[in-house]
């Protein structure tokens, strides 16, 4: 895998961070639905985490600044709760369920390919910045097995060393995976069905 | 059990575009909500729909089985303040994957049976608890909350009654134990998920010490077929002391894994052989975990006659949990299996009790030894001797959700475990 190029934003974050308008706009209508401030730390969290890539000491400090809540309290919060990037990861973050379901079917295997195309062990991030793989818990698709998620958003399902090869290749270009809609089976055939939850 | 076949879906039925909200209402949908808000003859007070569904006998689905009429009915009266409903979306079990689906294509069926309940008890906000990984089910069900509200389905005078509730989505962030019902409410309170001690119960202090019930989203999505079509109808379906339908989620060694909505109740062997099309690659199988990976594994030669549900489970020697069931062929590690459970179980403890963090680590660390083949059967009653030093004794159940099948698999498999055994040593004199 080619690893050059790329900025590596992995040890090149910026050095302060603030919220656009817009953001402390969203977090303000937030509030007005919890009756506390404190409720909002997760969902406030996940803003910050969606627009810096990470949540690390400086992010948490920002988050605590801005609802008026104890560091200590964010800090905790974020070291709790495993989505949260404590520290900046790879531009695409892959997970790679080896729970039960995921583990009987092949799930190690995708892990062991993707660790010999990415150059990696589990835990760690490509030089380019581009990758870092781990391992997850069950992800809720046990059915569709092995699968991925990547960077807390699409998965992947009913991987094989080439769909993921593909869908590496996808992403060093720029785009992302498609939500895959599947199609529940019905029950007396092996047909697919009219069911269509994922077509707006 | 034959008529399955012929068996209708109420909780994702096969109609193109059930998750719009034009289609849903063409078929029948908001009825429910409508009669429970302006039939007064039918629904004279919010009591009358409590006891419809507790008659109905909805066994919750989010894994402890617990009527939800008889649940709603420990709320206290209404004295003005907030009450709460939290709706559990986390769906963290190993093996489970049902209720993405009705996220995905009936999400106004749940939020049709979480209003009928949100009046029922005189809830004044309902927060639905999803696990942060699904964000793309949260974002489908984002475009169905606004879409609910723009309808006048959701907040002030709904469908043009003097009842009032708002719905709010509340992303989890990775966590198993915010499943449990009392780490969800810390979550929600944007704290750390740690299970809160009982008594007392989320009835009487539960989201910001007040008043709060907690429901799983296939629980609730039953509501609106029991209140459009009466208790009697839905225990007329599947079996009699579990009735009305599940989402079975089948996954593992077989050809047509996925999620099923069948009567409750289906034979283990009709749903492995015929619904599931069988075992992969002609393998015989070898057994199954029944319900998410807290419940007892059983082994092939127990299924013969077994039916999924929570009494013949029982009797078994196992349970129906969250109905989401592992199936796995001849050629399984047990051993490695196990293993893996308790990875995930010592992973996701909390920390907060001894029993658990400890016994947790332990476990998977005895288990990874013999895995290696460096284990010994004194080992093996090590193990047995940590679960019950874990069972029963901490805060909430996720101690005994790894201690039940490390119990169950090892005297169930013994021999697998033992074949992996080094001979015990014997203290030379
Ligand atoms: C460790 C642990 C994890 C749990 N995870 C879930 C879960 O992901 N989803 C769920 O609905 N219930 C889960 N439960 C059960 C809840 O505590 C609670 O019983 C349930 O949400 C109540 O809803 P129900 O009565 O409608 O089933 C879990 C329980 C424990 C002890
Ligand atoms: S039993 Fe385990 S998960 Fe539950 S509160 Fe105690 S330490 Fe936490
Ligand atoms: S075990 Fe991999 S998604 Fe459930």
């Amino acid at each position: 895998m080619a690893k050059k190029g790329s900025k590596n934003t992995a040890t090149n974050p910026p050095t302060s961070y603030s919220f656009t308008k817009e953001q402390l706009k969203e977090i303000e209508a937030l509030k007005a639905k919890y009756p506390e401030v404190q409720a909002v730390t997760l969902p406030v969290l996940w803003i910050a985490q969606d627009s810096f890539g990470h949540v690390n000491p400086d992010v948490q400090a920002l988050v605590a600044k801005t609802l008026d809540l104890p560091e200590s309290h964010v800090h905790g919060v974020a070291e709790f709760y495993t989505q949260y990037f404590k520290e900046p990861k790879g531009k695409h973050v892959l997970d790679v369920c080896t729970c039960l379901s995921c583990g009987l079917s092949g799930g190690v295997d995708i892990v062991r390919h993707l660790e010999k195309k990415l150059g990696i062990n589990v835990g760690e991030t490509t030089a380019d910045g581009q990758f870092t793989l781990q391992e997850a818990e069950c992800l809720g698709a046990c059915g569709y097995a092995p699968m991925m998620q990547i960077t807390n958003d699409v998965y992947v399902n009913h991987l094989t060393p080439e769909k993921v090869d593909k869908v590496l290749d996808q992403l060093i270009s720029g785009s992302t995976p498609d939500f895959e809609s599947i199609a529940m089976p019905l029950v007396d055939s092996t047909h697919t069905t009219k069911r269509g939850g994922s077509n707006e | 059990m034959s008529d399955w076949k012929s068996y209708e879906p109420t909780l994702i039925p096969n109609i193109e575009g059930m998750h719009q909200l034009d289609t849903y209402r063409k078929h029948g949908g908001y009825e429910a909500l409508h009669s429970v808000l302006h039939d007064s003859k039918k629904w004279p007070d919010p009591s009358s729909v409590v006891q419809e569904v507790k008659d109905a006998n909805i066994r919750g689905r989010g894994g402890a089985g617990f009527n939800a009429g008889l649940k709603w009915s420990f709320m206290p009266p209404a004295d003005g303040g907030p009450r709460y409903l939290a709706c559990n979306g986390d769906e963290s079990e190993p093996g489970t994957f049902k209720d993405r689906k009705i996220f995905e294509y009936n999400p106004f069926l749940f939020i049709e049976g979480a209003t009928i309940a949100a009046y029922a008890m005189s809830i004044t906000t309902i927060y639905v608890y999803i696990r942060g990984e699904y964000r793309s089910w949260i974002k489908k069900m984002e475009k169905a909350v606004s879409d609910a509200y723009d309808a006048g389905l959701l907040g002030k005078n709904i469908m043009g009654s003097t009842f009032s509730v708002d719905l709010v989505l509340h992303s989890g962030a990775g966590a198993y134990i915010c499943g449990e019902e009392t780490s969800l409410l810390e979550s929600l309170e944007g704290k750390r998920g740690y299970p809160r001690v009982k008594p007392p119960f989320p009835a009487q202090r539960g989201l910001w010490g007040r008043p709060t019930t907690i429901n799983n989203i296939e629980t609730l999505s039953n509501v609106p077929g029991v209140i459009r079509n009466g208790a009697t109808w839905f225990k007329s379906i599947g079996a009699e002391t579990h009735p009305g339908p599940i989402l079975y989620g089948i996954s593992g060694h077989v050809n047509r894994p996925g999620v099923y909505e069948l009567p409750s109740g289906m034979p283990v062997m009709t749903l492995i052989e015929e619904v599931a099309q069988g075992v992969k690659d002609g393998k015989k199988l070898k057994a199954i975990i029944p319900g998410g990976s807290s419940t007892p594994i059983l082994p092939a030669k127990d299924l013969e006659n077994l039916t999924m549900d929570a009494d013949a489970l029982r009797g078994a020697g196992s349970m129906m949990g969250t109905a989401g069931m592992v199936v796995m062929d001849e050629d399984t590690d047990i051993v490695e299996t196990l293993w893996r459970i308790s990875k995930f179980y010592h992973h996701e403890s909390c920390g907060q009790c001894t029993p658990c963090r400890e016994g947790t680590g332990w476990l998977e660390k005895i288990l990874e030894k013999v895995v290696k083949g460096e284990g010994t059967s004194r080992d093996l009653d090590l193990l047995l001797d940590i679960t019950s030093q874990m069972e029963g004794r901490t805060i909430c159940a996720l101690a005994d959700a790894a201690a039940w099948p490390v119990r169950y698999t090892i005297s169930r498999f013994r021999e697998e475990f033992e074949a992996r055994c080094k001979p015990s040593l014997v203290p030379v004199g």
